[in-house]
């Protein structure tokens, strides 16, 4: 079978590889020579050696993005991930209206960031006005105010995935404890929590590539100000990019960096978790 | 999975009456609070714009109430109907493209085992983890370059990017399918197109509707690449929202409160209407990377 269909690989593959290349592929090959060299369009690129990304460290609006997207990232995912295993295991307890309430509280995660960002904008401003100040005011207000919104987002999604890991805990197992007097406390944390390990692997990395690559919403909340004071990484190379000319190369050598760093939460993470799944 | 369900909620630890009435009624309670954002823009979109920062959470009243003048006022600014049509064109030409292409893909490089087939698998794996920024720079000129500019670029370069997902999708799916099945066709005289259009295809239903779920919430919303791709005039529904806000940080935020209700609406239609298929498509699509 295998020798008939090697012929076949221009009509099964080489419609996505093309498409792959072009998109991700070649930029990406291209993406990194760039970042050693210093350019406006691509094609004009002289090599400049490791220039650029010295000047990263020395630029302050990167280094501030970076701890504001560290800060960002922590709160976020810690604060995610306990509501939507709470939210999911209430929901797994046969109480009235658990379907409407799901419905309700995903739904926030199928509208967009761009559309997110201006609902709250719209709330947390009309708060803050009581106060007589706005979100723009200081960094802090912007910074717990992309928190609320991601968690307004994200928890209806991470319960879906837990209450999936939920109902995959095996009754039998819950019956024997139980009649083994173990506490509705001690079944959730020596059966439950363990049984749900696998959720919580892909739990964790969702919500911490989303927060840490947040775009949108940090575009359309805060548009970085005051200042660049609340501008995060992915923000932060976009205004490299097409707000600084001659920088390009530097725009450049941020996104390799900011790669490298997702690349090493993820994986780094995906390792450490994956080590506590039990078999099931 | 259903009697999994049913089993659990009947077998465990279900909580008693009055407990039970507790937990519905604090549910209940933060279910409006989750609603509330929304209701509130809807709320203001009726509102003449001078009226809508200073005091969002005031019903409209006589003196604010404006009707329908931010929804005509907004639509006439952004050109949001042509705009939900762009945006819908892009999301499902885009979705079926992904869906036809990766799914082949993914068949031929689970069942043609060599280096190559391998090695092209990781590679597009590894795409899955890599941001956005990496490559939008380049991405942008490489596209400007092959003229790629148009709704119709943009359905290609997405089939490139989602291309990564989808493929580790597929293939997780493909693996599981047994192999006789496959070469009882093609004993019977099947060609691979046709083995895969009739036998292999329709067995990946519960896979694509998953890819398709994912890759439709995550392209119907994306503002990055389109705004890097189309021209400003000719944008999508995120990009109209956005441009809405002008230079200097000025908002029409009358006209902002009509387009965020005529976003989010068709949203939650389609939402309400298939729900089903989305919580279970995107639960299933939580397999560990």
């Amino acid at each position: 079978m295998q020798k008939s269909m090697k012929r076949y690989f221009p009509i099964f593959v080489l419609p996505t590889l093309a498409a792959f290349t072009v998109a991700f592929l070649y930029p990406f090959i291209i993406g990194i020579y760039l970042s050693f060299t210093e350019f406006t369009t691509v094609k004009d690129a002289s090599w400049v050696g490791i220039s650029n990304y010295k000047k990263i460290f020395m630029d302050r609006n990167f280094i501030n993005a970076l701890i504001f997207t560290v800060k960002f990232t922590i709160v976020s995912v810690v604060s995610i991930n306990t509501l939507g295993f709470l939210l999911a295991y209430v929901l797994t307890r046969g109480i009235k209206g658990t379907n409407l309430f799901r419905t309700v509280f995903f739904m926030p995660n199928l509208i967009g960031g761009i559309v997110l960002g201006y609902v709250w904008q719209l709330l947390l401003n009309g708060i803050l006005a009581r106060f007589g100040v706005t979100l723009s005011f200081s960094a802090k207000y912007g910074f717990w105010g992309l928190v609320i919104l991601m968690n307004w987002q994200l928890i209806g999604y991470m319960m879906i995935i837990y209450i999936a890991g939920l109902q995959n805990v095996p009754g039998e197992m819950i019956e024997a404890a139980r009649i083994d007097g173990a506490t509705r406390f001690q079944i959730l944390k020596q059966i439950m929590i363990p049984m749900v390990m696998p959720s919580f692997t892909i739990c964790l990395f969702l919500t911490l590539t989303n927060s840490f690559k947040l775009f949108d919403q940090n575009l359309a909340l805060t548009a970085g100000g005051p200042g660049r004071q609340t501008s995060m990484l992915a923000l932060d190379i976009y205004s490299t990019f097409y707000g600084r000319v001659g920088w390009e190369g530097v725009g450049q050598a941020k996104a390799t960096v900011f790669f490298l760093m997702v690349a090493v939460i993820s994986l780094t993470q995906l390792t450490l978790t994956r080590r506590k799944e039990v078999e099931n | 999975m259903s009697r999994k369900g049913r089993n659990f909620e009947t077998q465990q630890m279900e909580v008693g009456k009055t407990t039970g009435a507790i937990l519905t009624a604090v549910l209940a309670v933060l279910s409006l609070t989750f609603l509330f954002p929304i209701i509130l823009v809807l709320m203001n979109s009726f509102k003449s714009k001078l009226f809508i920062s200073d005091a969002p959470f005031q019903l409209p009243k006589a003196g604010t109430y404006v009707g329908l003048t931010n929804y005509v006022e907004g639509i006439r600014k952004t050109g949001l109907f042509p705009a939900f049509g762009r945006s819908l064109f892009i999301t499902v030409a885009s979705v079926a493209v992904i869906i036809l292409f990766t799914s082949m893909t993914a068949w031929f490089l689970t069942r043609v085992k060599s280096v190559f087939t391998n090695i092209l698998y990781y590679v597009f794996v590894f795409a899955m983890i890599v941001p956005f920024q990496m490559v939008m720079f380049t991405m942008s000129k490489t596209a400007n370059d092959l003229y790629l500019n148009s709704m119709y670029g943009l359905v290609l370069l997405y089939l490139g990017f989602g291309a990564g997902q989808a493929v580790f999708l597929f293939c997780g799916f493909v693996k599981a399918i047994p192999l006789e099945i496959e070469e009882a066709a093609m004993i019977d005289g099947c060609s691979p197109v046709q083995t895969y259009f009739h036998v292999v295809f329709p067995m990946l239903r519960p896979t694509a509707v998953t890819v398709a779920i994912l890759n439709a919430m995550w392209i119907w919303n994306d503002y990055l690449l389109p705004s890097l791709i189309l021209p400003q005039e000719k944008g999508t529904i995120p990009m109209v929202i956005q441009n809405l806000k002008g230079g200097y940080g000025s908002i029409d935020m009358g006209a902002m409160m009509a387009m965020l209700v005529l976003a989010i609406f068709p949203i939650i239609v389609f939402y309400l209407s298939c729900q089903k298929y989305i919580i279970k498509g995107v639960a299933a699509g939580a397999v560990k990377g």
